[in-house]
């Protein structure tokens, strides 16, 4: 465990070294954020009633969004990766006393993290001081606040497991790139990354949210509001435990079985 | 034109080794954009309207704005890639060569994948246009002509600015980010539903609302003024000031040294 805490540190601290980059991204978020809230409030306007969340909750999943894309987002995957997997460099790693698994696990979950710290706060800070349309609420209560945070972190598990199967779907197909945007663009639709899952419709949605993707971004942006509560709540972050569970384990043997007869590419 | 066809096969045959991959990007690239489509969909279907506009005529705004990205990235991407250009020296071998360094620059990738994206937007011009209750006159056709054109230019436009800016910064702008991605994915709605401020900077600033909007309303018949169809013309003069952005981060140039 020791040796993953460490090299999830220097991954991390590592991370964070990438400021500019990152200050560069945070004026891109405010104007996405601030486009798609406008979007929304020109639908708002169109049939207020057929709004299916309030209009505030609509504007804090919005800004956490932003504020946490890179938790969440499903095209930041770690190129290093698929690189030393077609390349061949996998081969040291194989070498190491390292679970591969864990460590490519940890090393993503540090990357994440890492961007996600510099970025969330600036944008946060400015989106609770904005004028009204635009404004991002507290949560509703602390213990609300908690089990937001709480469904976060297992929501970046899931997003980190999923992105694992990626991974090793490489060593199968060896070219990773089309794979890619095929997850890509399922997991954007599907996680309510484009459209926030209330807005689709009943059949749709009610089949949505019980899938894997509903636990990334959807359960905890929604929770934040207020928009989930009580023992749904609880329901909800109890299913996400379930497909983390699952999530890993069919990541673990698939790895597995892949290195049995991993072919090393390259010299 | 000949060199360039020349350019033009070796992508595809370097394209056609990995032909799995290929047909995964695109079928990638289809979905991509065929998520959007179903975001505005999903939208509709709850709301019906917004701002005036229905869904049908909404979607004939998507299809131009789609085709248009399409055709401009698949021909203009290798300015997407130029930081990697400039950074790895590949610049500098351009610029001995006797040819033009736009061209040179245009021709060192064409991006096929992207016809995903563009299969996209022809499928949905043929849901769309029947049904947006549009009749299809002469100059409503030309109309639609033009808008696809002039969007096809301001887009390449901004790739060339995106790429003039690495001369300066040596890396790429993620702020421009939203005009290009922003301007595709935002530009699915008619640019008026984000209000008045959103469209006076698409107009007066990066003129996205030259081709998308304002042509747009005479195409669905809002604005009775066939002046309206030249907007997209006056679009196409965005590309002067990118060209000159160019021309100045040309002249700025030092080499990475690399």
């Amino acid at each position: 465990m020791k040796k993953y805490w460490s090299f999830f540190r220097i991954r991390f601290s590592n991370g964070l070294q990438y400021r500019v980059a990152a200050y560069a991204g945070i004026s891109t978020q405010f104007a996405w954020g601030f486009m798609e809230i406008l979007l929304f409030r020109a639908f708002y306007r169109a049939n207020a009633a057929a709004f299916p969340m309030e209009f505030p909750q609509l504007a804090s999943y919005i800004w956490l969004q932003q504020a946490f894309l890179a938790l969440f987002a499903s095209w930041t995957l770690d190129m290093d990766i698929m690189h030393s997997i077609t390349g061949g460099n996998v081969a040291y790693e194989l070498i190491r006393p390292m679970d591969l698994y864990n460590m490519w696990f940890t090393k993503n979950l540090a990357m994440r993290l890492s961007r996600a710290v510099l970025r969330c706060m600036p944008i946060l800070a400015v989106a609770f001081f904005l004028p009204n349309p635009f404004k991002m609420d507290l949560p509703p209560s602390t213990l609300q606040f908690f089990f937001f945070l709480l469904s976060m972190a297992i929501g970046l598990f899931i997003v980190v497991a999923f992105a694992m199967l990626i991974y090793i779907t490489t060593f199968y197909t060896l070219s990773p790139l089309g794979m890619r945007i095929l997850a890509i663009s399922l997991v954007d639709f599907l996680s309510g990354a484009l459209v926030p899952l209330p807005f689709l419709p009943e059949p749709v949605r009610s089949v949505l949210e019980v899938l894997p993707f509903a636990s990334m971004q959807n359960l905890p942006l929604r929770i934040y509001s207020g928009n989930i509560s009580g023992d749904e709540m609880v329901l909800r972050i109890g299913l996400q435990l379930f497909w983390l569970a699952v999530l890993i384990f069919t990541g673990k043997l698939l790895m597995r079985k892949a290195l049995k007869k991993v072919v090393v590419q390259g010299g | 034109m000949r060199l360039y066809l020349k350019y033009f096969s070796i992508h595809v045959r370097s394209l056609m080794q990995y032909k799995v991959s290929f047909f995964l990007t695109i079928l990638g690239q289809f979905l991509v954009s065929f998520s959007a489509f179903l975001s505005i969909y999903f939208m509709f279907l709850r709301f019906h309207e917004v701002e005036g506009f229905t869904y049908s005529e909404t979607l004939l705004c998507f299809a131009v704005v789609l085709m248009a990205f399409s055709i401009a990235e698949t021909f203009a991407r290798g300015f997407d890639t130029f930081p990697a250009m400039i950074g790895n020296g590949e610049f500098d071998r351009i610029m001995v060569r006797p040819c033009n360094e736009i061209f040179q620059v245009l021709a060192s990738r064409i991006e096929f994948s992207r016809l995903g994206r563009f299969a996209q937007a022809v499928i949905i011009f043929t849901y769309a246009i029947p049904k947006s209750g549009v009749v299809w006159t002469a100059d409503k056709i030309l109309t639609m002509i033009l808008m696809i054109l002039s969007g096809v230019v301001i887009f390449s436009g901004l790739f060339l600015v995106y790429a003039s800016f690495c001369f300066f910064t040596l890396e790429g702008l993620e702020f421009m980010n939203i005009f290009t991605d922003g301007g595709r994915e935002f530009g699915s709605y008619p640019f008026s539903i984000y209000g008045k401020e959103v469209l006076r900077f698409v107009t007066y600033v990066i003129p996205l609302a030259l081709f998308q909007y304002y042509p747009f309303l005479h195409l669905i018949g809002r604005v009775d003024n066939p002046g309206y169809m030249l907007f997209p013309l006056l679009g196409m003069l965005f590309l002067i000031p990118c060209y000159a952005f160019w021309r100045i981060g040309v002249r700025h140039y030092k080499s990475t040294g690399s």
